[in-house]
């Protein structure tokens, strides 16, 4: 029961970073119809900005703060310069210039911060335990990801359909040569848009900091499960990132703790020891090709054009 | 005859090139460019066969090193097995690989465009993950190939000569194959449907059936790269299938020109040459790979197939 709950919640919790990985990935692509494939390089990045932000202010959460803004600058930066110059081209240029930022932005990162990894060490405070039932504790830091990322998605929610930009966003995604013809600064907006991806990835980057190694390549494997999650939610569809990030972390998750035991019952030890972690980790590939299979367009498609 | 273009003079010099490499490398003693070249090659014939259904059919895979994956592990697995003859590996590469792009074929084309981008590289992902939870052959840590494949006194792969020239052969023969291909009804008929595919479906083709052929003859191709990679490094890893090498493929194969016959030669050489290059100069070669990729695409239209076509009219 102990450990159903906190699979359970470890699931919710990887889910929700994934959304903020996929949010941003989704938004760039639904609007900008541009694949960014270094987009886990922003996330990378904000890991190892906070990393470093942390330690030279001696904070954790002025670190986080500071870190934010750089991978927001950083990617409006990255935007202007860049990738700018890709809209409008065929998906397969897209992607193999993105390719060549990520070799790019993995050798700077080596360069920098040299070849062996950084650590983020957690403020006291979010280190111990908390009591969420009754007998049963949860890492409190585990629960503020939740309820960041909870927050950040409501927040994004509002910002979309609730605004005046949210507005403009969703106008330029379903035709932007027509708000672009309605007046609409189309440049400055997709800037905008690229920029609120890519802090969202280094929101995503620093918060997975402290339990994971902030290492070179660390954004590479992440990236594709944020390209599994919005191909299953369907492309451009902020609701269906939501749910197919929960449900990935949660398959992802709950597959990796139960499915050894699970197949255990079934083949013997030394089999089922060996099939299980391959298993669990081509769970969400055969998802996502049941769903593409199933409905080529993804689980809720954002515009049908 | 057509005229006299750069672009056929450039891909003649090359071609004479690594005809003539070997003796090259006796003459000098570099004894390390036959080893470079030799994969060179390899990586060679599998950029064209991803050139035949990327370029050529417009189906953009990426999850091409999965069949360098299946290839290189039909070859160990059998070896460690006992099974040395070539005769057996490579057919059964071969088949292996065939079988694989049937199956993800048949699913992946249910899609089009980002999609099919996308759900290729998760197949590919899953053959990576298939491959680490291999515990009998290594998992992640990766297979020995002890002895290369056994042609029975017909040829010896230990021979580096022999082992590049079956390479150099194998690669000729894929590129002729993809030339009769390209310029068969069957290709033509692949072709049209890359350019539009409700046209070609009005007329009466039945698209899906003429793209998984050519689906399963490029994965078949890239099967042979895949058994020929594992004799060269005698050693084959989850690690070539791994998506940043799907990646590889492609650059290479947009980097020489798509489309074009010998322009993902042209892309691997240039490629591999260029990483061993800058990666002799400096160690952060990446640093400058990266944005060169960048510079590539956003002025280099077409390639260097492209580029080299423009120098010849301009």
């Amino acid at each position: 029961m102990l450990l159903v709950v906190e699979q359970f919640l470890n699931g919710l919790q990887f889910g929700l970073l994934l959304f903020l990985l996929a949010a941003g990935l989704t938004l760039v692509f639904g609007i900008m119809d541009l694949v960014n494939l270094a987009h886990g390089s922003l996330y990378m990045m904000g890991a190892y900005f906070a990393a470093t932000f942390a330690a030279w202010t001696g904070s954790f959460l002025l670190g986080a703060l500071l870190a934010l803004g750089a991978t927001l600058v950083l990617g409006i930066v990255l935007e202007m310069s860049a990738l700018r110059h890709l809209y409008g081209r065929d998906h397969l240029d897209h992607v193999l210039a993105t390719f060549g930022l990520i070799l790019f932005f993995n050798e700077a990162v080596r360069l920098i911060w040299g070849p062996a990894g950084l650590a983020l060490p957690l403020p006291v405070w979010l280190t111990v335990p908390v009591p969420i039932l009754p007998g049963i504790h949860y890492p409190a830091y585990r629960l503020a990801i939740i309820a960041v990322a909870l927050l950040v998605a409501l927040l994004l929610y509002l910002g979309v359909m609730r605004t005046r930009i949210g507005m403009l966003i969703r106008a330029g995604a379903s035709n932007r040569e027509m708000i672009g013809a309605l007046g609409i600064n189309i440049k400055l907006l997709y800037t905008l848009v690229f920029g609120l991806g890519a802090a969202l990835a280094g929101l995503a980057g620093l918060m997975q900091a402290p339990i994971l190694t902030v290492q070179i390549g660390m954004g590479e494997n992440i990236l594709i499960l944020a390209f599994v999650i919005i191909v299953i939610g369907g492309i451009g569809s902020i609701r269906g990132a939501f749910l197919a990030a929960i449900f990935v972390g949660m398959i992802d998750t709950l597959g990796r703790a139960f499915l050894p035991n699970l197949l255990r019952q079934v083949l013997s030890g030394a089999a089922a020891s060996t099939a299980a972690p391959a298993l669990s980790s081509m769970l969400i590939y055969l998802l996502m090709a049941i769903v593409l299979v199933v409905r080529p367009e993804g689980l809720f498609p954002a515009n049908r054009r | 005859m057509k005229a006299f273009t750069v672009s056929k003079a450039v891909t003649a010099l090359m071609l004479a090139g690594l005809v003539l490499l070997p003796l090259y490398s006796h003459l000098s003693g570099n004894i390390f460019i036959l080893t470079l070249f030799t994969r060179i090659v390899i990586l060679a014939l599998a950029a064209a066969s991803l050139n035949l259904i990327m370029g050529f059919g417009g189906m953009m895979s990426f999850g091409h090193a999965a069949y360098l994956g299946i290839g290189g592990y039909a070859v160990g697995m059998l070896a460690q097995e006992g099974v040395g003859s070539g005769f057996i590996q490579f057919p059964v590469a071969l088949a292996a690989s065939a079988l694989y792009a049937l199956v993800i074929g048949a699913l992946s084309l249910r899609t089009r465009g980002v999609y099919f981008i996308m759900i290729t590289l998760a197949f590919a992902q899953m053959a990576y993950y298939v491959a680490s939870g291999l515990a009998r052959y290594g998992g992640d840590d990766g297979l020995t190939v002890y002895k290369r494949s056994d042609f029975s006194g017909l040829i010896d792969l230990g021979n580096r000569t022999q082992f590049y020239y079956l390479c150099l052969a194998c690669l000729f023969g894929v590129i002729f194959l993809i030339w009769r291909i390209v310029n068969s009804r069957f290709g033509l008929v692949v072709q049209g449907l890359r350019s539009n595919e409700q046209r070609m479906q009005a007329i009466g083709f039945p698209a899906k059936r003429y793209q998984l052929v050519c689906f399963v003859i490029s994965g078949t191709m890239c099967g042979l790269a895949g058994a020929l990679l594992a004799n060269n490094t005698d050693f084959v890893s989850p690690a070539v299938m791994y998506w940043t090498r799907s990646g590889d493929l492609m650059v290479m194969v947009i980097l020489g020109g798509m489309g074009t016959l010998f322009g993902p030669v042209m892309g691997a050489v240039v490629f591999l040459l260029l990483e061993e290059f800058l990666s002799q100069i400096t160690e952060y070669w990446a640093l400058i790979m990266g944005p060169l990729l960048l510079l590539i695409v956003l002025f280099g239209r077409g390639g260097i197939m492209g580029m080299l076509g423009r120098a010849g009219r301009g």
